[in-house]
């Protein structure tokens, strides 16, 4: 039977497509593309024409082919840091739960000092000594935004800890790695979905907020965050650059927004803290 | 009650050591140091060695934190690496400036937040509830400089409505520096009312649905005693908290609209220093973050624990 609770409300079909449509862009973009990535086709800053939808950016790349490619650096960014978030944050909030109580500690008191400090201050730190290749950006954010997942994982894990079969997995001998992997994992998973689309949306807006300030993505790469940095000059001259590639990220984190806000809704749980830093 | 919020205040100091020893040990863990930050590629290992005792970076890290700790509390961040000025100097009016930028969003953010934010839980799942998760779920979603370039093209370019440049000047009068800083201001507030208001409406949800409230409905009050007289007092403690994490959040939120609208602040000089491999000023701006953020946070626990209820009742020893 079919539960009327469970089927997705309109808001959730407008966010699905947006986020699928987004997706094809993304994979298919040298097809869907005008033209290429990095090619000078005109003037600069030139306005909406039928050849150039979009206009042309700071030096006269067409835009709507670089917000296309774009998708495919930006998303493609934080969707691999969230991965690695997740991995990093679920191993350890498993390990933190089962391992004892000086792990626990261990853990728990470094990730609060971690998330006392904003986190956005803290990759600033850790870029300015680094510099900002691409694998230390998703590195870096990788680490911090997985504070969040531990914290998650730990108490989701924690009771299910204390259930019936993970006790009988312990009588019966079994490995601590068994026991996080075979017997608590699937289970905590569930719960764990809908902050995936969370910190998803978070990492996502960070990524494109670092880039903006010229410590993300670097150039030769098209990325929405780095196009608004670039284009933002064009706006104090009356043009709409930087708009561009900017509600290309408004969009996105809407669409994702909107589904997390669904699958939530089924939970109930409260929504609304996707972004704070 | 004043031995819970002696301890809230005591972690809240603790916690701050503990960030200072991370933001240090961040840039002593990493590989490089700041001279091979400084000399880029052109090091070699003579003028790294010159370098370092210059710098006196030979001496072992506790006694280089130590020092480095203690001169900071004494106001005293060193020199910029890249200008050989008074980080002090430099960032003290930057400082003022950010403040203010942040206390404005914050005047216009907090009644308004606040305010719709039980508006909406009264009237759960009715239009204007439905309205405000909404527009306050594309408020969340929208990064802060789509909005802020939006601004600037539509009410500051195209209609001469306010300056685009948040350009302030430490002569201008109070006036002229609140018609200025407008649009920042504004940006900003949107972005933290929006959290504020979903935070806020969940907490009084949360009380709305606890045993006591249902009884005083069964009482047969009236829906606005209910919320005013029963409601409110116990989400008092949770609403707080939510201001000050939201406040917390705007003090981060302000480095990019300082970018965005070239507004001379902390943010956009610590920007600067990271773009410059800077790090004294890295650290120093860091620390000033990292300060107000667990000031923020300590003072939401004490004002917690101050406007609960139950536990003011401890105090009495009932």
């Amino acid at each position: 039977m079919i539960n009327r609770r469970y089927w997705p409300t309109v808001t959730a079909w407008i966010g699905a497509a947006i986020v699928a449509a987004f997706i094809v862009i993304a994979i298919f973009a040298p097809w869907i593309a005008p033209f290429g990535e990095s090619q000078s086709v005109g003037e600069t800053w030139q306005p909406s024409t039928n050849t150039y939808w979009l206009g042309t950016d700071n030096i006269g790349r067409d835009i709507l082919s670089r917000v296309i490619y774009g998708a495919r650096t930006t998303i493609g960014v934080a969707l691999v840091t969230t991965v690695l978030s997740f991995m990093i944050g679920i191993t350890t909030g498993l390990l933190a739960a089962v391992g004892g109580p000086a792990i626990d500690q261990v853990l728990s008191r470094l990730v609060d000092v971690i998330l006392s400090i904003p986190l956005l201050i803290f990759a600033l730190i850790i870029l300015s000594m680094m510099g900002s290749s691409l694998i230390t950006l998703v590195l870096t954010i990788a680490v911090l935004d997985s504070t969040r997942v531990f914290r998650l994982a730990r108490s989701v894990a924690q009771n299910i800890v204390v259930l019936e079969y993970v006790e009988a997995a312990r009588l019966r001998g079994e490995g601590l790695p068994w026991i996080i992997f075979r017997e608590i994992l699937p289970n905590a998973l569930p719960p764990m979905i809908s902050e995936f689309g969370l910190r998803f949306c978070f990492n996502f807006l960070f990524v494109a907020g670092l880039s903006f300030l010229g410590l993300g993505i670097q150039p030769p790469l098209a990325d929405w965050g780095g196009m608004v940095r670039e284009n933002g000059g064009a706006v104090f001259g009356g043009k709409a650059a930087p708009l561009w590639p900017a509600l290309a990220i408004a969009l996105m984190t809407v669409g994702v927004n909107l589904v997390v806000d669904w699958i939530l809704s089924m939970n109930a749980r409260p929504s609304g803290a996707s972004a704070e830093m | 009650m004043l031995r819970i919020i002696a301890v809230r205040v005591v972690l809240g100091l603790l916690t701050l050591l503990g960030v200072s020893i991370l933001i240090f040990a961040a840039t002593e863990i990493l590989p490089g140091d700041v001279c091979t930050a400084i000399q880029g590629q052109g090091a070699t290992p003579d003028t790294l060695r010159v370098c370092r005792i210059e710098l006196g970076l030979d001496r072992p890290s506790y006694v280089r934190y130590t020092e480095w700790f203690f001169n900071a509390l004494h106001g005293d961040f060193g020199l910029s690496l890249t200008n050989k000025r008074d980080i002090l100097k430099s960032i003290s009016p930057k400082f003022v400036n950010t403040l203010f930028l942040a206390g404005y969003a914050a005047l216009i953010a907090v009644p308004l937040a606040v305010g719709l934010g039980i508006l909406a839980a009264i009237n759960e799942g009715k239009w204007i509830d439905k309205v405000a998760n909404i527009v306050s779920l594309a408020a969340i979603s929208v990064p802060e400089f789509f909005i802020g370039y939006l601004f600037i093209l539509f009410l500051a370019v195209r209609n001469h409505w306010f300056p685009s440049l948040s350009t302030v000047f430490s002569d201008m009068s109070f006036g002229e520096r609140v018609y200025v800083t407008a649009l920042p201001a504004v940006t900003l507030t949107l972005l933290v009312t929006a959290h504020m208001l979903r935070m806020t409406r969940s907490s009084v949800l949360a009380i709305m649905s606890q045993p006591y409230i249902e009884m005083a409905f069964l009482k047969g009050l009236a829906r606005a005693r209910v919320i005013m007289v029963h409601a409110l007092p116990n989400a008092a403690a949770p609403i707080i908290t939510v201001i000050a994490l939201n406040l917390a959040y705007l003090v981060v939120g302000v480095v990019v609209i300082e970018r965005v609208f070239t507004y001379p602040g902390v943010g956009a000089f610590m920007i600067d220093g990271v773009s410059k491999r800077d790090l004294p000023v890295v650290q120093a701006g860091g620390l000033v973050f990292a300060g107000a953020f667990v000031l923020l946070n300590t003072v939401a626990d004490v004002l917690g624990v101050l406007v609960n209820p139950r536990l003011r009742r401890a105090k009495t020893g009932t």
